[in-house]
């Protein structure tokens, strides 16, 4: 009983990050139309912006996320602006591997820079870890989820509360329509590229201090984002938070229960279940986005 | 018509320079770096069916490539594992060639399985969850450590045996001899390849790739067109990864890397999909770059210059380069209008 109230409490953390991670890539599909195989790279650029903020500028720990979710922004924005925008109303095969070469990059840029040696970030936390009844959890995390948190309310105010939310779930109902009605698209695209892009970042900063910082580490998470937005449904945001909750229980309670070595199976296994019993997604809902 | 040998003869003359090529070629490093080429090329051959035939984009090519390459070593090897419900399969070796027929056979019932599954879906899905089937036999060849030796990898695999009546047995074990081994099998998944789109399910794959609608509308089963082609793409994935275990005589979990499935999609594309002798323009570029790049730039750096390169030949000739050359050489000669036929069916 202890043990499973502490896989769930385990599940509520991760989820988080996940959630973050989900809805990054999430509203880059759903507006863009595009499969971004740069999002894991995205993760890892983050995680590093972290660890260079930290380790090398010296800045202090709770600086670093803004710091990776600035950087992120701009990192973003740059790749909609040089290599998406030439390629608006090409076939979706066209983008997908033009991302996945600019991940390719970004990925051996990244270990080309820092070597393949894996990188800590140094918190500021106590060692001792909050007991709450039978179970415990590391300061570490309970910051972790509250930023994650956080990040997530801000993105929902942004996307249903401001003139800029606004535009981007016209451009996501109908493009030219939005366009028409005096929308500029192309810095909707711009922006909405920008901001899944800081949501990556944002989730590699948050889980960088957690684990270790790698140039691969993007690799799984990547998945993991594929893996929760196809459970959410391609383009649906509250979709993606609940599926980043699940797949964090399956991983969670998998990993706990049947075997450690399949934990990060289960991300696939419920992509392929999924998109074979239900294609459109779990939540997936005529109007998809907020 | 004598102008437009160049591209129509392409193939023949290629086969002819790399049969020939070993008798002046004797650097171990180069021979071994054009059999790994060889081998790929395969793949990228097996993928281009898929990719440019019927337009379906896998993202998971590698899987098939993996199970022929396991499958074949394991046959070769013998294995005793035991199942659920203490169910125990013992194997004691089979000769290598049992192996490369049933890695064929293996990867081509997995391709059927996993296109039956997946082709309910399209586009970004299918990408997808073809991503997904790799990634999970990679982790099942990761912890399935009774048959597979998981990370420590399976070792010791016997080089190719081919025995022939009354000429002996024939046993690949230099470079040379692995050479042509590849060779071989690449020129016949040429010609298995160029015989399979002329056919009607070529024709019919080509509809689907164009306009599936119209395709349907005029009674072509979707569905069962595009298994078979995943049947066969699958099958020779696997001969090819029969070939990299018993040349390699290793094989371990990496084998399944995402980025090799990159790399054939890279070869493929900038090659020009579709395309009966891209692939093997693509592979031959992309297998021997590194070759080239090796002295000037590290290995992380090569990587860059991979994707940066797949990035502008995306922008800059999205159809590839033999599509790129057949539009050149077509244009120049006016009166060679009336070959146009013959690059119709080369070039869909």
């Amino acid at each position: 009983m202890t043990q499973a109230l502490q896989h769930l409490l385990n599940t509520l953390v991760l989820g988080g990050t996940y959630a973050l991670l989900g809805i990054g890539l999430t509203l880059i599909f759903g507006i863009m139309n595009v499969v971004n195989f740069t999002h894991g790279a995205l993760y890892t650029f983050g995680a590093y912006a972290a660890y260079l903020a930290c380790a090398a500028l010296g800045l202090d720990f709770f600086l670093a996320l803004p710091v990776a979710i600035l950087a992120g922004l701009a990192l973003g924005a740059l790749i909609e602006l040089v290599l998406l925008r030439p390629l608006r109303g090409s076939d979706m095969d066209t983008t997908m591997l033009v991302m996945i070469g600019a991940g390719i990059i970004l990925q051996s840029g990244t270990l080309w820079i820092f070597g393949g040696v894996a990188k800590a970030i140094p918190t500021p936390f106590p060692d001792a870890p909050l007991q709450i009844g039978p179970v415990s959890l590391s300061w570490l995390r309970v910051f972790v989820f509250a930023a994650a948190l956080a990040l997530i309310a801000v993105t929902y105010g942004l996307i249903n509360g401001t003139r800029l939310g606004r535009a981007m779930r016209a451009s996501f109902q109908d493009a030219d329509t939005a366009a028409l009605m005096g929308v500029n698209v192309g810095f909707i695209y711009t922006a909405t590229f920008a901001i899944g892009s800081a949501l990556a970042a944002a989730a590699g900063a948050l889980l960088g201090p957690v684990y270790v910082v790698f140039p691969q580490m993007g690799d799984l998470a990547a998945v993991k984002a594929f893996a929760i937005v196809i459970l959410g449904g391609l383009g649906s945001i509250s979709g993606a938070t609940i599926g980043g909750f699940i797949l964090a229980l399956a991983e969670e309670f998998g990993a706990g229960y049947v075997s450690s070595g399949y934990r990060d199976a289960m991300g696939f296994l419920i992509i392929i279940a999924v998109l074979l019993v239900k294609p459109t997604g779990l939540f997936a809902r005529a109007e998809r986005i907020g | 018509m004598t102008r437009h040998l160049p591209l129509s003869h392409l193939p023949l003359a290629l086969l002819v320079v790399l049969a020939l090529l070993p008798l002046g070629l004797s650097d171990p490093y180069l021979l071994n770096a054009l059999i790994q080429t060889g081998i790929f090329t395969i793949g990228a051959m097996s993928l281009n069916l898929l990719l440019g035939y019927t337009g379906q984009l896998s993202l998971g090519h590698i899987a098939f490539f993996g199970i022929g390459a396991y499958a074949s070593a394991l046959t070769a090897l013998g294995f005793d594992v035991e199942l659920l419900f203490g169910w125990r399969v013992v194997h004691e070796p089979w000769p290598p060639l049992a192996g490369f027929v049933l890695a064929v056979l293996i990867a081509g019932a997995t391709g059927y399985l996993v296109g039956r599954l997946s082709f309910r879906v399209r586009g970004a899905y299918f990408v997808i969850v073809t991503i997904s089937f790799a990634e999970v036999v990679r982790l099942v060849a990761l912890n399935w450590v009774e048959l597979t030796q998981g990370p420590l990898a399976l070792t010791g695999i016997p080089a190719m045996r081919l025995g022939l009546p009354g000429l002996g047995e024939m046993i690949f074990r230099t470079k040379v001899q692995n050479y042509y081994l590849v060779l071989a099998v690449a020129a016949l998944s040429y010609l298995v390849v160029a015989r399979f789109t002329r056919s009607r399910f070529g024709r019919a794959m080509r509809g689907l790739k164009e306009n599936e609608a119209l395709a349907l509308s005029v009674g072509v089963n979707a569905t069962r067109t595009l298994t078979i082609a995943a049947t066969a793409s699958a099958a020779m994935a696997g001969a090819a990864g029969s070939l990299y275990a018993h040349y390699f005589r290793i094989v371990d979990p990496d084998v399944f890397l995402f980025s090799t499935t990159v790399t054939m999609v890279i070869m493929v594309v900038s090659g020009g999909k579709g395309t009966l002798i891209g692939p093997v323009v693509g592979g031959l570029i992309f297998g021997l770059l590194p070759v080239a790049l090796r002295p000037v730039l590290a290995p992380e750096a090569q990587w860059i210059v991979y994707g940066a390169v797949l990035i502008l030949i995306l922008f800059l000739m999205p159809r590839g380069i033999v599509p790129k050359l057949e539009a050149l050489a077509a244009r120049r000669p006016r009166a060679a209008a009336a070959q146009k036929p013959v690059e119709a069916e080369s070039r869909p």
